[in-house]
């Protein structure tokens, strides 16, 4: 601080509480529309303080899901929200940190044109090749499955490149010395670069899973079947109609039950997320 | 940059790259490439055959005024998007950047939306502005405004502009509050013993330095409500009221997967990928000049 100036850090600190609770006011109205009935609901305005009902709608959502839209149980869901955000995020790291290595530490035929063609899909987002990727998947025989929701999205060009950096920053010396022992390159890899990249993994990991956990087109696309919705799939299927007709007691139920793995990790791994979010687009 | 030590083996780094490159090859070369080629294709209205018909698909496109209103449409939602958001998360990091308690407390309250997925930060916002639940609804109508997005194509687009921004502002909020914090304190010092206020501080020292991140974030912002808010739109308005914010992704998705019509849902696949490329190459240009400075 150059100047003490106890006005306008009032001021900043004023700013900054306003600007917490716009952000924090839809969080706490679908906190609160969690724990009321519906009936409750519907009564404009509806009120803005918890009710007695958290027990009944979460349980409801968790074990049989809405009762007019999807009755497929948000328990599955948020397996299967798992089970994508987590092969994807870990498929991701391994076949990135297994090609960063091979093309920072081989030299072969094709080693520039490999690594351009890894780079050029960063310029390929899935929503730009819905129909034929989704026609592939069908060939494949992978729709409506654990598979085919995770593979398509494994592959990865920002991963690959944090990786490339980070393997270009080790000294030479550790390299050298490994193969003066008469390690080889995957003794090297296993022994050196795995324990010396766990920050880098670390930091990778919650952002991917971040991004597995709230995939949203390519899941729509590809599970038809109500046991492969994922949690974020499956409230879209909730909402069935009007205003009044969405059961919004349970709707909001799941929508918590949505985001709080995804922002819990945010938030208790903060630091590993900055960091994560910082590197990946240097 | 060449690693000087490395290791020799004439099979074992195509084994390490062959998980990634039957990946690469299978969901995005092999799709890419069919997208293109059934961006040439004229399909008869029940797909049974089809004829190569070169650029006639684009050549409709950009005949049909639907898709180039779809063009503006997102113009001015990418334009309001990028613009308020950064707007909003530079005065939340200027903000926090100049303060000293409990600096942790409010970033740690203002990172959370980063985790939100779109399509739910969509369902949460059409909840609170629901026409006739939503509490800010009620709110709104107390001071005399009607409010209904059902119906109402501006007040549609406000929405998904509202739920899209207030999912990015953790990320725009971090990136700018690294900027600020990696501007030496000096200059700042320095600025204030001449007698510049701090108005003129930020204009003149604080924001010119901050330029870069400014950029980077412009063009990451462009990118993410061209692509990322797909969800926004789709748990929201699906497109309407009419088109009212029927963006070009939404309007990909819904010929191809809800109107089937293949061939013109392929040729604005390309025109879209033509347009990230564009984008991509304009980030990196700007990560090469960083790289210098």
């Amino acid at each position: 601080m150059v100047e003490n100036r106890p006005v306008r850090d009032a001021f900043a600190h004023a700013v900054l509480i306003v600007g917490i609770v716009i952000v924090a006011f839809p969080l706490w109205v679908t906190f609160v529309a969690s724990t009321l009935t519906f009936d409750q609901i519907v009564t404009v305005p509806m009120p803005l303080w918890p009710g007695d009902q958290f027990m009944h709608n979460y349980t409801q959502v968790l074990t049989s899901g809405s009762e007019k839209g999807s009755s497929a149980p948000v328990g599955a869901m948020l397996v299967n929200s798992l089970i994508m955000a987590l092969s994807i995020s870990i498929g991701k790291i391994f076949i990135s940190i297994l090609s960063a290595f091979a093309i920072v530490y081989f030299r072969f035929p094709g080693r520039q044109f490999f690594f351009w063609s890894v780079f050029v899909t960063l310029m390929l987002p899935v929503e730009v090749r819905i129909i034929p990727t989704f026609k592939v998947a069908s060939d494949l025989g992978i729709l409506n499955s654990h598979v085919g929701l995770a593979m398509p999205l494994i592959a990865s060009a920002t991963a690959t490149f944090l990786f490339r950096q980070f393997f270009m920053t080790i000294p030479d010396e550790l390299a050298e010395a490994a193969r003066i022992d008469g390690a080889g390159p995957m003794r090297f890899f296993f022994d050196v670069m795995l324990p010396l990249s766990k920050t880098h993994i670390a930091a990778l990991f919650v952002i991917l899973f971040i991004y597995g956990w709230n995939q949203y087109l390519w899941p729509l696309l590809i599970t038809a079947d109500e046991s492969m919705y994922t949690v974020v799939i499956g409230i879209k299927r909730m909402i069935a109609g009007g205003d009044a007709s969405n059961e919004w007691h349970l709707i909001m139920a799941t929508a918590m039950l949505a985001l709080m793995p995804p922002a819990l990790v945010v938030v208790l791994m903060q630091k590993w997320f900055v960091k994560g979010l910082v590197e990946t687009e240097k | 940059m060449e690693k000087r030590v490395v290791f020799r083996s004439a099979w074992l780094p195509y084994v390490l790259l062959a998980p990634q490159l039957v990946i690469t090859a299978m969901f995005f070369f092999w799709p890419a490439i069919q997208a293109v080629y059934y961006s040439f294709l004229l399909q008869d209205a029940f797909g049974m055959t089809s004829q190569f018909v070169w650029f006639q698909n684009y050549a409709e496109l950009f005949r049909d005024s639907h898709y180039l209103s779809s063009f503006k449409t997102t113009a001015f939602f990418a334009t309001l998007v990028a613009t308020s958001g950064i707007f909003i998360s530079l005065l939340l990091a200027t903000m926090a950047d100049s303060v000293i308690k409990g600096a942790l407390v409010y970033k740690t309250f203002l990172i959370w939306p980063y985790a939100v997925a779109p399509a739910i930060a969509g369902v949460l916002w059409a909840f609170i502005f629901a026409p006739s639940i939503g509490i800010v609804t009620y709110y709104l109508k107390v001071l005399g405004f009607d409010w209904n997005w059902i119906i109402d194509p501006e007040q549609a687009m406000a929405l998904v502009v509202i739920a899209s921004v207030w999912k990015q502002i953790s990320y725009n909020f971090l990136f700018f509050l690294a900027g600020l914090q990696s501007i030496p304190k000096s200059l700042i010092e320095a600025a204030a013993i001449d007698g510049a206020g701090p108005f003129r501080r930020f204009w003149t020292i604080v924001f010119p330095l901050l330029s870069p991140t400014t950029f980077f974030l412009l063009v990451i912002n462009i990118i993410y409500s061209f692509f990322d808010t797909f969800g926004v739109i789709d748990a929201t308005t699906q497109g309407g009221p009419g088109d009212a914010t029927k963006v070009l992704v939404y309007k990909v998705y819904y010929d191809g997967v809800k109107a089937a019509d293949l061939g013109s849902s392929s040729a604005q696949s390309v025109i879209l990928m033509i347009v990230v490329v564009t984008l991509t190459v304009v980030q990196f240009r700007y990560v090469e000049r960083k790289v210098q400075y």
